[in-house]
């Protein structure tokens, strides 16, 4: 029907002219609309509560009620944001480009304050959608350090769980020591309201054994190229897992317990920016441009006057820490830890999310974590056919873009936020 | 005084004999041809001198420094580079990525600055990327910055590992067949390129060529090298005319 695929062109025409500045202000007056008209609407629909991620959840459970789900996502998401990006492109872009005036930093802050507000408001809803929240903001920091190694350097790690683990025993002992009235870490030592302030430190802490982890799997297995990372990875793995079940002063098998509440949506976030940048920053310097050159001849590196084996332990390290830090953030989140969360099924997860993603690529890895972990909550009510239709899709990616849904594609912070028309200009 | 000077080196492949008591002399500004038939060790020796290998036995001397055993890239970022024989290019890197990357030895910023974007690195990358995009002009090929390397033609990546080569900035370039696979027209470009860069950047240039036109054309002093060893050295015209080299490479002219 070419009236239909004209009817779309023209739509899709007019949408990428909305500038990201555009598309955040839409969704925060979506969540807005949801946090005050959000109970009425689901209840006038027939729905028992406010649909917990997009309507999926419901329309597995109670299937009679999908068409009332859709609707529910369509008046509450898909019309405010549909309409006000659209009606507002030329205000967007002019405000864009007056913010673009300022300094870099200023604009990137502002951005940021925009998705936090949002972010913050969808997850007020309901603590369900906070702890999924969080969790999707920590898978987000995983996936994209494990794929500084798998991607970026072409080399391929199993050991990110057991970097989590380290990261999350090691803040967990110090902040459980320091703050909390334990049986086995004694009495409090320090006053609990300095517990957002030390809270940092812990992370890095954490983070920092994780590196000093990794150096015991880098220094062996980068002597050469081959296959010797996977192997060494999992040992290592494996090996920090039954260390963690034989250390009776974290409670061995049983799991560590009783984190301060420290892990808050705020924090979690600015972790993950950090995080996001930071690698960002890497991967796109000509010190980071190294790795690539290793994974696609090394030999050619060497020559090139680049140190491969210094560049490949320094990203191993790099993304270790930052596993640290997501580990150490996922145990405050959970407020308990045992060792048997960081196995095989972990990995599976992480690695699914990297390749699902897209290698060598900050927005893949962006989209595999959040895709990934959000289908991996909507689709809980189908229990055991989860484990089937992931990885079908998984599959089905792999067979149609072997790299990945969005590979080699670093972010731009100026092209991301520039303006998409010239203010007052035509289309 | 020579700026290398290779003497009594040997190379072993297990039992097998690669390169034997090999000797050098490069003075600087001087291009020097290295010509025989496949498998005599021609590679080999340009593996040696750029520490892919490390000898056997005897000392390669670079301004009178024992550099044999130090690791590929200490002896890139003392001043030998090279190419290769079979294009070993980035291939999911852009051509100015390439460039780019070949002045990692001289970046100043140090992991805090890649990791933070700190003002200092920003200023170094945008004087690395000034003079990335000035080399490429040079060889011709700035309109092609943006690439990715494994869509270009092949004469045009040929280029791409020359600059790469060249933003080392190099005292000695070791070319590895740079006319291999090359029609005659890119052939001519090729050598005013190689001349080009001898004149401009002052190089010493040790070539490994196939095509006798080139070197005979290109060197002042040529190595003929068979099974590893040395067996004739000196000016083309010696060169054209020695009996041992005609009888291992060359081949007789049939008359009549």
């Amino acid at each position: 029907m070419p009236v239909m695929g004209r009817t779309i062109r023209n739509l899709r025409a007019s949408y990428s002219q909305v500038p990201l500045l555009g598309w955040l202000c839409g969704a925060l007056i979506a969540v807005t609309l949801e946090r005050f008209a959000g109970t009425p609407i689901a209840l006038a629909l027939g729905l028992p509560k406010i649909p917990a991620l997009f309507g999926l959840d419901i329309m597995l459970k109670k299937p009679i009620l999908v068409p009332n789900a859709i609707l529910y996502v369509f008046l509450v998401y898909g019309l405010p944001m549909g309409a006000t990006t659209r009606s507002s492109i030329s205000l967007t872009n002019r405000l864009a480009g007056r913010l673009f005036r300022f300094p870099i930093a200023i604009t990137v802050a502002v951005h940021l304050a925009l998705l936090y507000t949002t972010l913050h408001l969808w997850a007020g809803i309901s603590d369900y959608r906070a702890l999924v929240l969080k969790l999707t903001l920590i898978a987000v920091m995983l996936t994209l350090s494990l794929n500084v190694i798998n991607g970026y350097m072409g080399e391929f790690s199993c050991s990110h769980p057991g970097f989590m683990a380290l990261g999350a025993y090691c803040a967990s002992v110090f902040t459980v020591g320091l703050f909390v009235d334990d049986r086995l870490f004694g009495a409090v030592f320090l006053p609990p309201g300095l517990g957002p302030f030390l809270f940092p430190v812990a992370l890095i802490l954490g983070g920092f054994l994780a590196s000093f982890g990794a150096l015991f799997v880098a220094i062996p297995s980068f002597r050469t190229r081959g296959d010797y990372l996977a192997i060494i990875s999992l040992a290592f793995l494996f090996i920090v897992k039954s260390l963690i079940e034989n250390l009776e002063f974290v409670r061995g098998p049983r799991g560590l317990s009783g984190q301060p509440d420290l892990a808050d949506l705020p924090t979690v976030f600015l972790w993950t920016v950090l995080c996001v940048w930071s690698i960002n920053n890497f991967v796109r310097s000509t010190i980071g441009k190294a790795l690539n050159a290793v994974r696609d001849n090394e030999m050619a590196a060497g020559a090139m006057t680049v140190d491969t084996r210094r560049t490949k332990i320094v990203a191993f390290l790099f993304a270790a820490f930052w596993a640290g830090v997501a580990g150490g953030l996922f145990a405050h989140v959970l407020r308990y830890v045992n060792p048997s969360t960081f196995g095989i099924q972990n990995l599976a997860e992480v690695l699914a999310m990297v390749y699902f993603g897209g290698l060598n690529s900050v927005y893949g890895s962006i989209v595999g974590a959040v895709s990934i972990s959000l289908l991996g909550e909507a689709l809980r009510p189908l229990e055991i056919f989860k484990w089937i239709i992931i990885p079908l899709l998984l599959i089905l990616v792999m067979i149609f873009r072997p790299t990945g849904l969005i590979a080699f594609k670093d972010l731009d912070v100026t092209s991301l936020l520039r303006p998409k028309r010239k203010p007052g200009g035509e289309v | 005084m020579p700026i290398l000077r290779v003497h009594g080196m040997s190379h072993d492949f297990g039992g097998l004999r690669a390169v034997q008591d090999y000797r050098l002399e490069i003075e600087t500004g001087q291009i020097r041809g290295l010509i025989g038939p496949n498998g005599a060790g021609k590679t080999t020796i340009f593996n040696l001198l750029t520490g892919i290998y490390t000898p056997t036995a005897g000392e390669i001397l670079l301004d009178g420094r024992r550099i044999n055993g130090l690791p590929a890239h200490r002896i890139a970022s003392m001043g030998i580079s090279r190419t290769f024989q079979n294009l070993l290019l980035w291939r999911h890197m852009t051509v100015l990525e390439h460039v780019k990357l070949a002045h990692y030895s001289k970046i100043r910023y140090g992991l805090f600055g890649a990791f933070f974007g700190t003002p200092g690195r920003n200023r170094e990358e945008a004087e690395i990327e000034e003079k990335a995009l000035r080399l490429l002009d040079r060889m011709g090929i700035r309109h092609l910055a943006e690439q990715v390397v494994l869509n270009l033609p092949y004469g045009a990546q040929r280029r791409v590992e020359m600059a790469r080569a060249l933003a080392t900035e190099p005292r000695i370039l070791l070319l590895d067949e740079p006319t291999a696979g090359m029609n005659p027209e890119e052939l001519v470009q090729i050598m005013e390129i190689i001349r080009r860069v001898h004149g401009e950047f002052g190089l010493s240039i040790l070539l490994i060529e196939h095509r006798m036109k080139v070197v005979m054309e290109l060197c002042e002093i040529i190595q003929t090298l068979d099974f590893g060893a040395v067996i004739a050295e000196g000016t083309p015209e010696e060169i054209q005319n020695n009996p041992r080299v005609i009888d291992a490479y060359l081949g007789q002219e049939r008359r009549g």
